[in-house]
């Protein structure tokens, strides 16, 4: 019965029963080739691995009871400074140079979080206008960047961060859990996750309690826009190139969506990250089986659509209790609390 | 002692209170004329800077160019208003303009088309209301479940770009109405005017509009007080997905197709319109006439890349970007001052 109560319990149902489609359609569902792992649960995860870093930094946000709907744009500048700057390399393959400029490139990133945070916490501007303000004009600065060309690199230790392979493992994948891992450890096992669920729930009785509300929020806005900043550089990596139109685009929406089928609730005051996880998995798995069992690709997005609405449902619990509670004794509605 | 005290006390409030009434209309106008104001300051450098800026089928042709964007931003007022906000009318609008076009195209009767879509869209809204409602979900995640939905329904239906052919749209998109020599508009730009002035009498002056502010204002004192408050919240997301399907048809005939990708983003820019004309997203406090001042001023900022000519689409964004960061710091300050 607790289980089932659990607001994970249908989103972890639903990414089951996909993965467990793929294996059916697809040939290869996971084998081993040339000491590295293949197939479709592989692709899925270094797919998904633009989307996790983004979710993820988007979590945090919205703990605090914010948003960030710059988080493509920032994408699309990471990509741009990055592929730009390798573009003038002498070397491409330079391990050393490469690395510098992903430095660089996530250092960018982080300023304009940093822009974004100062815009909400100092300027006290609502966060979905705020970082409205940046996904319009970034996108901007990034064709201006790239000067409105797509701009091709053949860097190799560059393409590797999307396409490698590190102990079997892509490293798209293996840079994700890692983010995964150290935002956990920094959010469960410090008091950092108790501070960020305090300014969310409220940043005035947070500052009355002596916690720097605002610092926080600068920060998970700053740590929020380097996360973008990666998931761009992947992005990027990938495609070998810097795009400025279609880098990230849409994938603030995504990524929100991801936050919330994990259980995270728009308004602030909790997060759960094992939840954001599960939902960007999800949304990947989603695209990825909507092709393998063949579905027309003019249906994909109508496809999308049901499973977000009946996922949405599916979290509401006054439409739980409205549909489903007449089959059972009434009993108080008590809020599902969400483990860590 | 006291009562040399209290005489000129008493005699110093008597006075402030009557200027008080009269200061307050102001603090509450000041984000829309501030808009107004930057909107003027705009059109007369324009006016300096370019030949041919100053003559007034600039100003027309903003309503012909904008007239989508304005229908869209009216329903996206009342939204916010009420402290919701509505993603889904982009897509509504590809939605309508897909529907609109394959129906024509299968030789439907237009005036059975046009309420057909017009009712398509709104029950689209009042679905997307009744479950930010019911079921207590988050408009920003109903209405986004809502924009999958109608892009899904509009790339579903036909993913290529459809002509429309049918006599009575292709007349209404090529009627011209003079209004002085050399001045001329369309229909649609017509229409949108309309649409602003029902809009801001029924927000002004109706039972309904009053509902709007309180729910805005404060949901649980409106539930309090005996308001609608379900009522009210359908009956804007309903509005909304009415303009946005009027906005669709007015696109379908403007550009005399339709097609599934039409109208991406344009949420975002009616969004922006909405708060540059000092529409607050907290809800409660707004005017349709400063969303139409927003999507002046939207336009207008088009209208002057264009007659500066070199300036690429980057700039366009990074302009329109800055612009918005000008009037949000500014409502900002100005609000705090309020207070």
């Amino acid at each position: 019965m607790t289980i089932l109560k659990n607001r994970l319990f249908w989103p972890a149902v639903i990414l089951l029963a996909l993965l467990v489609v793929n294996m059916f359609t697809s040939n290869q569902f996971i084998t081993v080739r040339d000491g590295h792992l293949f197939g479709t649960l592989p692709d899925i995860l270094r797919g998904a691995a633009p989307l996790l870093l983004v979710a993820l930094g988007m979590t945090l946000v919205i703990a605090t009871g914010g948003i960030d709907l710059s988080v493509g744009s920032v994408m699309a500048i990471s990509g741009a400074v990055a592929c730009l700057l390798i573009s003038h390399l002498g070397d491409q393959s330079a391990i050393g140079s490469v690395l510098l400029i992903v430095a660089v490139a996530i250092g960018a990133s982080l300023l304009l979080g940093l822009w974004n945070g100062t815009l909400v916490a100092g300027v006290g501007i609502q966060p979905i206008i705020a970082t409205l303000i940046l996904m319009v004009a970034g996108r901007g600065v990034a064709q201006l960047i790239t000067d409105g060309q797509i701009i091709n690199v053949q860097s190799s230790p560059y393409a590797a961060m999307a396409t490698g392979h590190f102990l079997a493992l892509p490293i798209a994948f293996l840079i994700a859990v890692a983010a995964i891992v150290l935002v956990t450890l920094l959010t469960r096992r410090t008091a950092l996750g108790m501070l960020l669920e305090s300014v969310g729930g409220s940043p005035t009785a947070s500052r009355l309690a002596g916690i720097r509300a605002k610092r926080i929020t600068v920060m998970v806005y700053v740590v929020c826009g380097g996360f973008a900043g990666l998931a761009g550089l992947i992005y990027s990596a990938n495609i070998k190139s810097a795009d400025s139109i279609s880098a990230g685009n849409l994938i603030e929406l995504d990524a929100i969506l991801a936050v919330v089928i994990g259980g995270t609730a728009l308004v602030g005051g909790r997060f759960s990250i094992a939840g954001t996880v599960i939902g960007a998995v999800l949304i990947q798995t989603l695209g990825v089986t909507v092709v393998a069992v063949g579905v027309p690709s003019k249906a994909t997005l109508l496809f999308k659509a049901v499973i977000v609405v009946a996922l949405c449902l599916s979290q509401s619990a006054t439409f739980r209790q409205k549909v489903f509670g007449r089959f059972r004794p009434s009993r108080p509605a008590v809020a599902a609390e969400v483990p860590a | 002692m006291t009562t040399v005290d209290m005489t000129p006390a008493t005699n110093k409030t008597t006075p402030t209170n009557p200027r008080r009434r009269v200061y307050r209309p102001n603090t509450k106008y000041i984000p829309i004329l501030a808009t107004l104001t930057l909107l003027l300051v705009m059109y007369f450098t324009g006016v300096a800077n370019y030949d041919n800026f100053g003559q007034p089928s600039v100003v027309v042709n903003l309503f012909r160019d904008n007239a989508v964007l304005l229908v869209v931003a009216v329903g996206m007022t009342f939204v916010i208003i009420t402290g919701g906000i509505d993603l889904s009318v982009g897509a509504v609008i590809s939605m309508t303009t897909t529907l609109t076009a394959t129906l024509l195209h299968a030789g439907w009767p237009p005036l059975v088309v046009l309420p057909l879509v017009l009712l398509l869209g709104s029950l689209l809204g009042m679905g997307m209301g009744a479950v930010i409602h019911f079921f207590k979900v988050e408009p920003f995640i109903a209405t986004l479940a809502g924009l999958f939905l109608a892009r899904g329904i509009a790339l579903f239906i036909n993913q290529n770009s459809i002509p429309i052919r049918d006599k009575f749209w292709k007349t209404l998109s090529e009627y011209r109405i003079v209004l002085a020599d050399g001045v001329v508009t369309k229909v649609t730009s017509v229409t949108a005017v309309v649409v602003v002035l029902l809009a801001a009498l029924v927000l002004a002056w109706t039972r309904f509009g009053r509902n709007v502010y309180a729910v805005g204002g404060n949901a649980d004192s409106a539930l309090l007080m005996g308001l609608p408050v379900g009522r009210t919240k359908i009956a804007v997301y309903t509005l909304s997905g009415f303009c946005a399907a009027l906005g669709g048809v007015l696109f379908s005939i403007n550009s005399t197709s339709g097609w599934a990708l039409q109208g991406q983003g344009l949420e975002l820019d009616a969004i922006a319109a909405c708060v540059i004309g000092g529409v607050l997203l907290t809800g409660g406090s707004g005017y349709v006439f400063g969303s139409l001042l927003g999507v002046l001023v939207y336009g207008l900022i088009q209208t002057i890349i264009t007659f500066q000519g070199d300036l690429n689409a980057a700039w366009t964004r990074i302009i329109i970007g800055l612009l918005l960061f000008g009037f949000i710091v500014l409502q900002r300050v100005v609000t705090r001052k309020a207070r």
